[in-house]
């Protein structure tokens, strides 16, 4: 009996999760803590809401999620809950001895991330730390969008997103099986808030709309904003208080990043502006490296390091990770693959090398999935890389029928069998439903696809959306549009277009999305920046390894098993 | 021997508190968190609760006395005592808290109030069955804590 709970220290990552639990009931007070203490959180307790209040707001950041009750004498719990979502933007889950429907309702219109019930049970605290997790997954959406608009904010945005993550996830804890837990979760999260995209439509912040939130900011005075005085002043009626609470949070941590960024480095900054197409389409790129950041953010992985050196340590603790999942077939690490990794720190080198190395990693990846089995796998590989080679030339010219020539490949590739890979990049393009039921998206592609053409210009993207027209004919308001400001949002509706013209489920939404991410990455970024190079180097590291295929392949996922990793090929041929 | 005997009669006793009804699913949870950093945690639980529970039956008993019956203030003090009963699992009680809580809502005053006799008959009787239980658990030893049922 005594055994009766085993440690719950089996999953890392959520070890660690700083909660503040709420309640005048100290007997409830006293077993929460304990149940939270077993779940490896930390626990703050306090008796009083408003206790807990001034708690809150003298140390902010301090806590990861609130937990209170409903009904507590000095305050209600959810007038707390309002305050705490007002001024800190923290998940607040409730918890009530009554389930009355109109209660739960009235929290969740408060903004809960969740209402339990009295008794709570130890399995319903050990899952809590999922709200943390999909906040920080929605603020990365909210980011991508609101990046659209300012330039460089990815930048800055990310080394916070990484020091955000340390706290959560430890070095230590970055096993491997977490790690695929967490890109599981990612992608979970991904497809649920797609799904969920009719009944809250994520906001874009335009141009205008960001405007009007600097303005109002400025109008209110950056001490004293909140979101609620901000949502006022813009009257903007369709917005609500989460969206200016958290694009406030974003914005914040943009500006002292901004801040520290001309500390320590206003050259690499300067550098990155004027390079930046307009649309600025690398807010995606930049999510691609927070979501990358889940995988290994413990470590010593900081997004502004352009030293060569540091990347390659960087990598070789990314590579030596899939070395040590257990899943994978024994691969050996060839020496020759940490010499490659030194040139890393060269962007120029990166672009002949790439492409031929996605290949590689493409086709050498295939064999390792069942289904692909009777590819033969070094001749697949072989036969590709030839036409890499062509391909980047071609794509160094602003020439856009290679480009559609391999995207249809690549698509084809999907759900088709090994000769039709082998085949190449003159095939035909392939029926749409058959790319999007084989579609499932997963991050990791998207980060190793980050800065596949440094110096492409526009002609790529308009090569690129070309490319996706004859799959999808239903996005044309991409190409129309393309290189736009607007054009985050275009993909995003067309993307909705996609999901439902194709009847596809929402992980097919997700995939395309992806793909679409993966694909205006490649366009949009030149390649001075840190982070950029960070991700770019992730991929390279992946992508230079040829010689080590599989391994390679794995390491592009990070440790990631799914089911249908043929998406990441896919993306990664889009890319060309 | 003798030793097997104290547990024997730790678990009878133990297990007669559940079939009988006074205890719930959420006392084993709480028995689940003992552990070697709270060895008594059951015990400390229930002591907890039998502090902060006596405050909130005064308070229900001064509001009982007044009238008319502010059956609001009677709700929201039982909807304390409630909460708080579900914390060791007090199965009684809690269906007691949760006939006052109507009673409450039709505004039936007696109907309030005899429940309110009842509930006391059964914090009280839960109470002293407790009792006795955890000192049998302490008696036997700390080898005794938190057996959980097969």
């Amino acid at each position: 009996m005594e055994n009766g709970f085993s440690s719950p220290r089996s999953d890392a990552f959520p070890a660690g999760l700083r909660v503040l639990v709420v309640d005048d009931d100290p007997t409830w007070l006293r077993i929460l803590e304990k149940m939270l203490k077993k779940c490896s959180y930390e626990v703050t307790t306090c008796g009083l809401a408003t206790d807990a209040l001034r708690l809150l707001r003298e140390r902010k950041d301090v806590f990861d999620i609130v937990i209170s009750d409903v009904n507590m004498p000095d305050m209600d719990g959810f007038k707390l809950l309002e305050h705490v979502g007002l001024e800190m933007d923290l998940p607040v889950i409730m918890m009530s001895v009554d389930g009355e429907t109109s209660r739960v309702m009235k929290g969740v219109q408060h903004g809960a991330c969740d209402y339990l019930l009295k008794p709570i049970r130890m399995k319903e605290l050990k899952n809590i730390w999922q709200h943390v997790f999909r906040k920080k997954i929605h603020e990365i959406k909210d980011i991508e969008n609101h990046e659209s608009i300012i330039e460089g904010m990815h930048l800055t945005r990310n080394g916070s997103d990484y020091s955000d993550d340390g706290h959560l996830l430890s070095v230590d804890d970055l096993t491997s099986v977490r790690k695929r837990k967490d890109m599981e979760k990612n992608h979970d999260e991904k497809d649920f808030s797609d799904a969920s995209s009719a009944k809250k439509a994520r906001v874009v912040w335009s141009v205008d709309l960001h405007q009007k939130f600097v303005k109002a900011v400025n109008q209110i005075g950056f001490d004293k904003v909140g979101p609620k005085k901000i949502l006022d002043l813009m009257n903007v009626p369709w917005l609500t208080r989460e969206n200016v609470a958290s694009h406030l949070q974003k914005y914040r941590l943009y500006l002292s990043r901004l801040q520290k960024e001309k500390e320590n480095s206003g050259m690499k900054h300067s550098d990155a502006s004027p390079k930046d197409p307009p649309g600025s389409f690398g807010s995606i790129h930049q999510s691609d490296v927070v979501n990358s950041s889940y995988l290994f953010s413990g470590n010593s992985l900081l997004p502004r390091t352009v030293d060569p050196s540091s990347h390659e340590d960087d990598l070789k603790s990314i590579i030596s990770e899939p070395v040590m999942e257990p899943k994978r077939p024994p691969v050996n690490l060839p020496d020759s693959h940490k010499t490659k990794n030194s040139q890393m720190g060269f962007n120029r080198s990166f672009q002949p090398l790439e492409s031929e190395v996605d290949f590689a990693a493409f086709n050498s990846g295939i064999p390792t999935k069942s289904y692909w089995g009777e590819v033969p796998d070094v001749q697949f590989g072989q036969e590709h890389t030839p036409f890499v080679h062509l391909e980047n030339g071609f794509t160094k010219l602003p020439l856009p029928d290679p480009l559609n020539h391999v995207n249809a490949d690549s698509l084809q590739s999907i759900p088709c069998t090994a000769e039709r890979g082998i085949s190449g990049p003159t095939k035909s393009k392939p029926p749409c439903p058959e790319y999007g039921s084989n579609q499932i998206s997963d991050p990791s592609p998207k980060v190793s696809i980050l800065d596949p053409f440094p110096q492409s210009s526009k002609s790529n993207i308009v090569n690129h959306q070309r490319a996706l027209e004859p799959i999808y004919p239903c996005t044309s308001s991409l190409t129309t549009q393309a290189s736009c400001l607007s054009c985050t949002a275009d993909i995003e509706s067309a993307q909705r277009d996609v999901l439902n013209l194709a009847s596809g489920s929402s992980s097919t939404l997700a995939s395309f999305e992806d793909d679409l991410q993966v694909l205006f990455q490649g366009d949009s970024y030149g390649d001075t920046l840190g982070v950029r190079n960070l991700g770019f180097s992730d991929y390279i590291d992946a992508g230079l390894i040829n010689e080590v295929p599989i391994h390679l392949y794995d390491s592009l996922r990070f440790g990631y098993e799914y089911p249908c990793d043929m998406t990441e090929y896919a993306i990664l041929d889009q890319a060309y | 021997m003798e030793r097997n005997q104290s547990r024997r009669q730790i678990a009878v006793t133990r297990q007669s508190l559940f079939d009988q009804g006074f205890l719930d699913e959420q006392f084993v949870q709480l028995e689940e968190l003992q552990d070697d950093a709270n060895p008594n945690f059951v015990e400390e639980i229930a002591t907890l609760y039998y502090r902060d529970s006596s405050r909130l039956i005064n308070n229900l008993e001064q509001a009982l006395e007044k009238s008319p019956l502010d059956f609001n203030k009677l709700d929201n003090y039982m909807h304390q005592l409630k909460g708080s009963s579900t914390s060791i699992g007090a199965k009684k009680v809690k269906a007691e808290c949760t006939q006052f809580r109507e009673y409450c809502r039709t505004g039936n005053g007696e109907g309030c109030v005899r429940t309110f006799q009842q509930l006391k008959k059964e914090y009280g009787l839960l109470k002293r069955k407790l009792e006795a239980y955890f000192q049998m658990v302490r008696q036997a030893g700390p080898s005794q804590v938190a057996c959980r049922p097969k």
